[in-house]
């Protein structure tokens, strides 16, 4: 198990923070805390306020939608190196999807409320974390369009010859 | 010369010997000339296929470039030839020209790391290209083979996926566009698996295929990983008639898809990718 105060080196090395400048990470240690889930644990749900996010250290967790008379719907897998949770970031904050622990997840959580009156008041680290959270968030958009074109469908919408026709 | 290369408009007659069902809409089947006659091939090259009465239509070779006893194909239907040809049972004859096109290049990979990355039945003109890096397997440093498809249920060789998994000279990792619970695997696009695969971006080689929306998506991450264009191949599939760069039906800028193609190299293609009306 890893002290809060030893925290700073794995923020560090996560893919997510990598090169992040000392002094904007030495303020989100003060929000943040080490936690494991097992698997089948949630560390969202849809619904509910979204008080945190995680950096995913080792393990996996699904973001998945509950569709009544039906199983649940996977959306995407994250793993290792991977950041879930943005809905502390927008307002209302409240989770958008459930996400659980597929396998035992190790992760660094960050406290939303913390963070956030952190970067109110200190514009550098919310640009920061903003400009890293956006980047993220427009890699996944792009990757949920591609999904929904259903490419490797019966049609997929790559229907050139179809234009052709 | 092989058995369908006398005159390369002439269909040459083929027995299918085995056929197996992979999806409800995709099969692969065994084939080999009526008239016993070496039949050779390179791994991404393809022939031209004709259900007799019906039409022909170009597929790659699935099978093992070092097996000379069959000629496999894998196709799946969705027009009028493709379906005719789902539709045949064995003993059934289908006629073959080929094998045409440029080939994946399997050897300008040797030292390096080769990275394979398919997506729905894009599986199966790549297939060739491990069978072939497997052959010579001491010859790379690092294999990887990438797979994305729509749903568990529509992953292409499954079986031998698994088998694939199971070996410790080869990293294989799939992800699906939608599944359920009951999945223990990853769920999203093909390019996600980029970024977790272990390999050195100087010095690999990547073979892509699959819908081209995918395979340009694709090429941009290996890009953006720092793989060099001219060491990323794109199979381009364009409708085609003589196959063997006679009629110009395949035509695509300065290329024709059938002979300067299928496989082409990154570089001498991106700025054609991105031009609509072509
Ligand atoms: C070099 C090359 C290699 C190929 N290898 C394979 C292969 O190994 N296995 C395989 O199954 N196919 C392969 N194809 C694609 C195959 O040739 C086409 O699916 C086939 O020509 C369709 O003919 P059809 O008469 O069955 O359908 P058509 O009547 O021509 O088309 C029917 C419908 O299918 C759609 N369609 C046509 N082609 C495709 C396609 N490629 N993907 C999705 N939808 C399509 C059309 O837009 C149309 O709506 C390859 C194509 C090329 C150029």
């Amino acid at each position: 198990m890893v002290a809060q105060h030893d925290l700073g080196p794995v923020i560090d090395d996560h893919p997510f923070f990598r090169g992040i400048d000392g002094k904007l990470r030495a303020l989100l240690v003060g929000c943040a805390a080490n936690e494991r889930f097992d698997a089948g644990a949630f560390l969202t749900r849809e619904g509910e306020p979204a008080n945190k996010f995680y950096l995913i250290r080792a393990g996996q967790v699904a973001v998945e939608i509950d569709a009544p008379g039906r199983r649940p719907i996977i959306i995407e897998t994250l793993g290792e190196g991977d950041v879930t949770g943005w809905s502390w970031i927008v307002e209302p904050y409240r989770s958008t999807f459930d996400v659980r622990a597929t396998s035992l997840v190790r992760v660094i959580s960050f406290d939303g409320k913390c963070l956030r009156g952190k970067m109110d008041t200190d514009p550098a680290l919310g640009y920061e974390v903003m400009q890293r959270f956006v980047r993220m968030m427009a890699h996944r958009l792009a990757g949920a369009r591609l999904q929904l074109l259903d490419l490797y469908g019966p049609h997929p919408g790559a229907g050139r010859r179809e234009r052709e026709a | 010369m092989t058995a369908a290369a006398a005159d390369p408009m002439v269909p040459v007659p083929f027995r299918i010997h085995k056929i197996r069902r992979e999806l409800p809409d995709t099969v692969t089947m065994e084939i080999a000339p009526c008239s016993p006659a070496p039949f050779t091939f390179a791994a991404g090259q393809f022939n031209m296929l004709t259900a007799f009465g019906v039409g022909e239509i170009p597929i790659s070779i699935s099978g093992d470039p070092g097996d000379g006893t069959k000629v496999v194909h894998t196709t799946r239907a969705v027009g009028a030839v493709s379906r005719a040809l789902d539709r045949l049972t064995v003993g059934q004859v289908v006629g073959v020209r080929g094998p045409f096109g440029t080939p994946w290049p399997v050897e300008d990979a040797f030292g390096h790391d080769l990275m394979l990355v398919a997506g729905g039945v894009g599986l199966a003109p790549l297939r060739p290209a491990l069978y072939h890096a497997l052959a010579e397997r001491r010859r790379f440093s690092r294999v990887i083979v990438l797979y994305g498809a729509r749903t568990p249920k529509d992953m292409l060789f499954r079986r031998e996926i698994e088998r694939w998994r199971g070996r410790f000279d080869l990293d294989v990792d799939v992800t699906v566009d939608r599944a359920d619970p009951s999945w223990q695997g990853n769920v999203g696009v093909v390019t996600k698996l980029i970024s977790r695969a272990r390999f050195d971006p100087y010095a690999t080689m990547a073979f892509v295929c699959g819908p081209e929306i995918m395979m340009r998506h694709v090429a941009t991450a290996l890009a953006g990983h720092g793989i060099a264009e001219d060491r990323i191949h794109l199979s381009m599939e364009r409708n085609m008639k003589c196959g063997c760069g006679l009629c110009g039906h395949c035509q695509w800028g300065p290329h024709f898809v059938c002979k300067d193609g299928p496989v082409f190299r990154y570089d001498r293609i991106r700025p054609l990718l991105s031009i609509r009306e072509i």
